[in-house]
């Protein structure tokens, strides 16, 4: 069993370093678990995770985030990303004139022992096999990463992505929206068929829709910048009836 | 005939080219080399007397070698649109000729080790080695290993270098040469015409279509040593070839020139493709004129691809001739810190009915600076003409330069021209993304490059879309800090 433990983290703008985005939020996440955090708008949500990726935005100014206790904060994004860290974005990038399969390709070789050659053939097993899962057409194999896609289809090739990665761990920033009904069940498919021992994921997101198709094991509210609230999956329900109000008045009380 | 002087002027505000900083992983080496002919440096009437007499020349090509010296002395360096770093070649210092006295090699087995060492140290993959089999290498001023050409020779194709064919082939060597790019073209065609050495000498008879590629590796591999190869190829009516050039130094301490003049002859239906991928060190000054005739139906197309060198100056052209001829520049240029790629093309129309496209990409890195230069041009009284023009440029980094001259003359309404341009930049976004999936900045980067000129190098054989890739690869990594 591996962890991820972010510990009292406070991330500000690289640019504005007084500034601060996340103001001291402590979480551990164990693989085999999965866990949702959910908050309003510009709560810092994606700033936490692309800190946590290693983001150049962004400096983190205490606190420190560690993968099986060893900090991967002095780690480039590359090496953490190899250690077994995986961001789902929430706005993916277009990557004009590389193909998805020469990319994935070049992402597996990358985590390959130096000399080790990638089997061609079975690469490309894997990765069709992967696409039929998340009901990808195989011609996307030789279209531009992300380029012209739906905002549905750049959610799916995530997902595809993190499949042929197989990280400990994922932070998935709102892979929800921009998915129709039907998408959002294949993702949320394909990321159970994922589930189990080896993966600890971090689930963004706004609507309780999702957490019913991925239902997880921990529920935590964020606002401004901190975890105000935790609990099960039935924190998601009460959130979803009563809107984040209800956590700002219970916060103003205490 | 067109004119190197006549292309629009740039902006001469910033010449400064810093050179060093970087260490150019591959050709960064040197072995002891027996010169037997060396013309001591510099230039005047003498040295081009002694690479004349050394080459047991015909009267006839001193003669020509003599009067375009002249033109060289008394042109002046085209600074007045080109950047004034050209300025910075002390022709003094320059060698300019070297022969190591090797007769061409047949086999692989016959060539000398060290050359072999030098292929080696480029690096050149193993599936690659068996193609250098059949390489004709210049070695130096001299081919030093040839074996396609007994292949072609069956085709009646003659392949050799331009001394063999001056030697051997003077009644079509004569017809042709000089004639499409004139010694007094430009400075620097002046100066390969009155020091010219090495390069490939192609002919192919009429409707003979050559199988395989041709290709030829150039390497320098002296101190202050200038390279001035001289290529010609005629391809006689209904005929087919492919050449291929492939050029790499080692890293010199001082300034290096590379003069190198290309002519293609096209005949009536004929088609040729050039194509160059060439990775010069930086303190190179790549100065190179190529042009091709194309004549009725035929079709002439140059790819080409620079990568470092301080200073590339080179806008490969066709003039075409006949009617319903078709020229085609792909060009891919990067500039990486402290080089100056200054490339583009030229399309000559001279006939109706002609088709000329130009494809040109460039990438700049760091404080590296790219410059496009198109000269187009379709007089009035033709008809029917056709040009598409496309220019593309990619930033890494906000340091780096691009700027775009293209000069399009159109004159006459029956004719159809196209043209568009863009810049583009690798932003600090997608190279996270990349990272993000675990490629290191320098594989991120490399793929963005690579990802930018796919659609061209989709068009390249096989083992040189992995040369250039390679190439890319290696000066990525050293770009990143
Ligand atoms: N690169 C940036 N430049 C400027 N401001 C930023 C940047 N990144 C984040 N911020 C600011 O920090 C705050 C938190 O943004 P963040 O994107 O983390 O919110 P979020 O919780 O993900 O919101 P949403 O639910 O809308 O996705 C916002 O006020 C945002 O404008
Ligand atoms: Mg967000």
């Amino acid at each position: 069993m591996s962890s991820l433990e972010i510990r009292d983290l406070h991330v500000a703008l690289a640019d504005s370093p007084e500034k601060p985005i996340v103001k001291g939020l402590t979480l551990t996440i164990k693989t085999g678990e999965v866990h949702a955090i959910m908050g309003p708008n510009g709560t810092g949500k994606s700033t936490l995770s692309k800190a946590i990726a290693g983001h150049p935005d962004y400096v983190i100014t205490s606190g420190d985030v560690l993968i099986d206790g060893k900090s991967i904060l002095e780690m480039e994004p590359d090496e953490r990303a190899r250690a077994g860290l995986f961001l789902a974005f929430q706005y993916p990038s277009e990557i004009p004139g590389v193909s998805i399969a020469n990319f994935l390709r070049a992402a597996v070789q990358a985590r390959m022992a130096e000399g080790e050659e990638l089997d061609a053939s079975g690469y490309y097993k894997r990765l069709y096999s992967k696409m039929d899962l998340l009901k990808i057409d195989r011609k996307f194999t030789s279209r531009s990463v992300n380029e012209g896609f739906s905002g549905g289809e750049k959610k799916r090739c995530e997902i595809l992505q993190m499949a042929m990665l197989e990280p400990s761990f994922s932070l998935m920033d709102e892979t929800d929206s921009g998915l129709d009904i039907d998408a959002l069940k294949i993702v949320a498919e394909g990321v159970n068929a994922m589930r189990g021992e080896k993966l600890g994921v971090l689930l963004i997101t706004h609507y309780q829709r999702l957490l019913d198709y991925i239902v997880p094991d921990f529920v935590h509210v964020m606002y401004d910048g901190r975890i105000v609230k935790s609990g099960d999956k039935n924190l998601a329900l009460e959130l979803e009836a009563k809107g984040y109000d209800w956590v700002k008045t219970e916060l103003a009380a205490v | 005939m067109s004119n190197t002087d006549t292309l629009p002027p740039a902006d001469e505000t910033t010449d400064v080219n810093p050179v060093g900083g970087i260490d150019q992983a591959v050709g960064d080496f040197q072995y002891d080399v027996n010169y037997e002919f060396d013309a001591g440096t510099g230039l005047n009437e003498n040295t081009v007397r002694y690479i004349s007499s050394v080459k047991k020349e015909a009267p006839w090509i001193l003669e020509f070698r003599l009067k375009a010296l002249k033109t060289f002395l008394e042109k002046p360096m085209p600074t007045h649109w080109a950047t004034t770093d050209l300025n910075n070649i002390d022709f003094d210092k320059i060698r300019y000729y070297l022969s190591q006295g090797q007769k061409p090699k047949r086999t692989w087995d016959e060539v000398p080790d060290d050359i072999k060492k030098t292929f080696e140290r480029l690096g050149i993959p193993e599936q690659e080695r068996k193609f250098l089999a059949g390489v004709e290498a210049q070695f130096d001023s001299e081919a030093a290993y040839s074996n396609i050409k007994d292949i072609v020779a069956k085709q009646g194709v003659i392949f050799c270098n331009s001394t063999e064919a001056l030697r051997e082939h003077p009644e079509i060597f004569k017809k042709f040469f000089g004639k499409v790019i004139p010694t007094g073209d430009n400075k620097f065609s002046a100066l390969n015409s009155a020091v010219f050495s090495g390069g490939s000498f192609i002919y192919v008879p009429p409707g003979v279509k050559v199988a395989q590629p041709l290709q030829a590796y150039f390497r320098i591999n002296a101190e202050n040593f200038g390279q001035f190869e001289r290529t010609l190829i005629i391809a006689d009516e209904g005929s087919e070839v492919v050449y291929m050039e492939g050029c790499t130094a080692p890293k010199f301490s001082t300034s290096t020139l590379h003069s190198a003049v290309v002519e293609l002859v096209a005949l009536k239906g004929a088609k040729i493709q050039y194509i160059t991928v060439q990775n010069w060190a930086n303190n190179v000054f790549n100065l190179v004129t190529k042009r091709g005739v194309a004549h009725e139906d035929a079709e002439i197309k140059w790819i080409d691809c620079n990568i470092g060198s301080r200073l590339t100056m080179k806008y490969p052209g066709v003039v075409l001739k006949g009617k319903r001829a078709r020229g085609e520049v792909v060009s891919i240029a990067l500039a990486n810190d402290g080089q100056h790629q200054d490339t583009g093309a030229k399309m000559i129309h001279a006939a109706d009915d002609t088709t000329s496209v130009i494809v040109a990409k460039s990438i700049s890195v760091g404080q590296g600076r790219s410059t496009y230069r198109g000269q187009v041009h379709i007089p009035k009284h033709l008809k029917g003409c056709k040009n598409n023009t496309e220019c593309d440029a990619l930033l890494i980094n906000t340091n780096s330069r691009t700027d775009t001259y293209p000069a399009i003359t159109v004159r006459g309404d029956t004719h159809a021209v196209q043209h568009e341009a863009s810049v583009s930049k690798v932003n600090e976004e997608q190279i996270f993304y990349m990272q993000q999936r675990g490629l290191t900045e320098a594989q991120a980067m490399s793929l963005a490059v690579n990802g930018f000129v796919n659609d061209l190098v989709r068009q390249f054989p096989m083992e040189y879309s992995v040369e250039l890739k390679r190439l890319i690869d290696l000066e990525m990594e050293g770009s990143v800090g």
